[in-house]
């Protein structure tokens, strides 16, 4: 446990010490935020503009930060043999894991309360109309999405391709989810595609919880459609995550 | 089914190592045994098999076959407690470039039980100038002092140093020699690999030479020189070097200059030299390659 403490505050350090992670990470999603919120007029399909938008982007957030981010500090520290490294120190593996996974939570949960108060400041937006389950949204939110992040750090071989290779997955299935503005009008195609997508899930719970105040197991489809894909995620990362850099 | 019994004053010992890469062979049995407070040298070209050795006993990748023990655990299982009684120095390996040389060491020192003080370790490997420099900004000699920092900050009982100064300019070799060297009046055990005879000469208590996956010649750098070849007696004769091998220098050169006296001949540039681990290395690795495939 006080490995674990320990591990946590040099790894917060480090994140906020990385002005590329901090800015593309944490910053983007505000950024966008402030962007769509002033395109976008004051309703969607009868809804405050601000209020959807701010659901999406919480998507929008939980899978750039918890899928993009970790998967790319993962790929990097391997590479690079910091993973390597620590394999032959007494931290025990999965106390390794499991304070990426709470630093990247950490991380999330700040940048979900940094888009309420934007939201709140200048838009007007909601707070969370069951903010206990929102919290569990989060959670939840944070915990599919790194079970896939660290799957897809399992599979991407390069620390100089990764930044792009999370990117062409994450802007896509963003936008096809939901995050930036409405689907609706999108062809029946594209509603397909986001029909299997974990994000499209896990937008319509965090929807339930922040908006309409439902309870965070009302819709069990979506919160099993999100869970497969995260322990799909864990199930490649089992079977493929490696310490060592793929040199040879 | 022979019973295996390390002598138990080993830090490490190794039996009959195995280890292939795709069909292959990178190691075809090694045998060796390291003693508590001893410096051993793993020397051999590149691709010999000394980082595969030394990366299974660090825990890292499992062996084929054979034995073998590092401070009385299987390395195969990588226990915690023996991790918490290693200091490893990789060839390639990162420190995360963001924190600070201090704040380094202070991470890793928050991993072991009983960690050492880190400005003493920092005193050790002379950063304390650069305590509060960020590690992306060290030069490579530097970085290279500050592997060798982490590895020593939990106080272990045994150092794997992989090629510590492969890259080195040699005065920043010759101070990290002096470091080993301190290390080892400390009592610690080290396994050093390199592919610098003079680092192995300098170092090492006992060498042993490792040539495609296989042990060629183990002993103590003198041993190694002593056994391997006889002196060597150089002189000019007539603008032409001659030289002269021979087990008994001294007859040799009584009836080389006795003859020399008599015919008032002059042995111009005469040199009587021992072969340096360099000549027997070259030699061995010369003599093997016919060996090998």
């Amino acid at each position: 446990m006080t490995v674990l403490l320990h591990q946590l505050k040099f790894e917060q350090r480090v994140f906020w010490r990385s002005r590329e992670a901090a800015v593309f990470i944490f910053i983007f999603p505000l950024l966008l935020y402030a962007l769509l919120g002033s395109i976008y007029g004051d309703e969607i399909d009868g809804v405050p503009a601000a209020d959807v938008l701010l659901a999406g982007l919480f998507g929008y957030g939980a899978a750039n930060t918890a899928f993009g981010g970790l998967a790319i500090t993962l790929v990097i520290r391997r590479e690079a043999g910091i993973l390597k490294r620590l394999r032959s120190t007494p931290l025990p593996p999965w106390t390794y894991l499991a304070t990426v996974l709470l630093s990247t939570l950490m991380v999330f949960a700040l940048q979900a309360v940094a888009l309420l108060v934007l939201g709140s400041l200048a838009f007007d937006a909601s707070m969370p109309a069951n903010p206990l389950g929102f919290a569990g949204a989060i959670v939840l939110g944070v915990a599919a999405f790194a079970g896939l992040g660290v799957g897809a750090a399992s599979l991407i071989r390069s620390a100089e391709g990764v930044s792009a290779v999370v990117n062409v997955i994450v802007l896509p299935m963003a936008f096809l989810s939901g995050s930036f503005g409405p689907t609706r009008e999108f062809p029946v195609f594209l509603q397909a595609i986001a029909d299997v997508l974990p994000l499209t899930y896990f937008i319509d719970i965090v929807y339930g919880v922040y908006l309409d105040g439902e309870s965070l197991f009302a819709d069990p489809k979506a919160l099993g459609v999100l869970a497969a894909w995260g322990i799909a995620g864990l199930a490649v990362a089992l079977k493929r995550f490696t310490w060592m850099p793929r040199e040879r | 089914m022979r019973i295996w019994s390390p002598i138990v004053s080993s830090a490490i010992a190794v039996r009959d190592l195995r280890k292939s890469y795709d069909g292959v062979e990178a190691l075809r049995g090694i045998s060796f045994e390291v003693t508590a407070g001893e410096v051993f040298g793993l020397l051999g070209p590149n691709g010999a098999g000394k980082t595969t050795a030394v990366e299974i006993l660090e825990g890292y990748r499992n062996r084929d076959g054979g034995d073998a023990s590092v401070l009385g655990y299987d390395p195969g299982d990588s226990p915690r407690a023996m991790r918490e009684r290693i200091g490893v120095v990789l060839q390639h390996s990162e420190i995360t470039p963001l924190l600070t040389v201090r704040e380094a060491h202070l991470l890793f020192a928050g991993y072991y039980a009983k960690p050492r003080d880190v400005d003493e370790v920092l005193e050790v490997v002379g950063l304390m100038e650069k305590r509060d420099a960020r590690v992306k900004t060290l030069s490579g000699g530097q970085k290279r002092r500050l592997d060798l920092g982490i590895a020593l900050v939990g106080d272990p009982e045994l150092v794997f140093l992989d090629e510590p100064t492969t890259g080195f300019d040699p005065a920043a070799r010759r101070s990290a020699w002096e470091m080993i060297l301190a290390l080892r009046s400390l009592g610690k055990t080290i396994l050093l690999t390199t592919h610098y005879l003079d680092e192995a000469q300098r170092l090492a208590d006992r060498v042993a030479v490792i040539r495609a996956g296989r042990i060629i010649r183990l002993g103590t750098p003198a041993e190694l020189i002593g056994d391997a070849r006889s002196i060597e007696i150089r002189f000019l004769k007539n603008g032409e070097q001659v030289v002269i091998e021979t087990k008994n220098p001294t007859q040799a050169l009584n009836e080389l200059t006795a003859e020399a006296l008599a015919t008032g001949y002059e042995l111009e540039q005469l040199e009587v030299r021992r072969p340096t681990l360099e000549d027997v290395y070259l030699e061995l690795v010369d003599e093997y390659d016919g060996d090998v495939e």
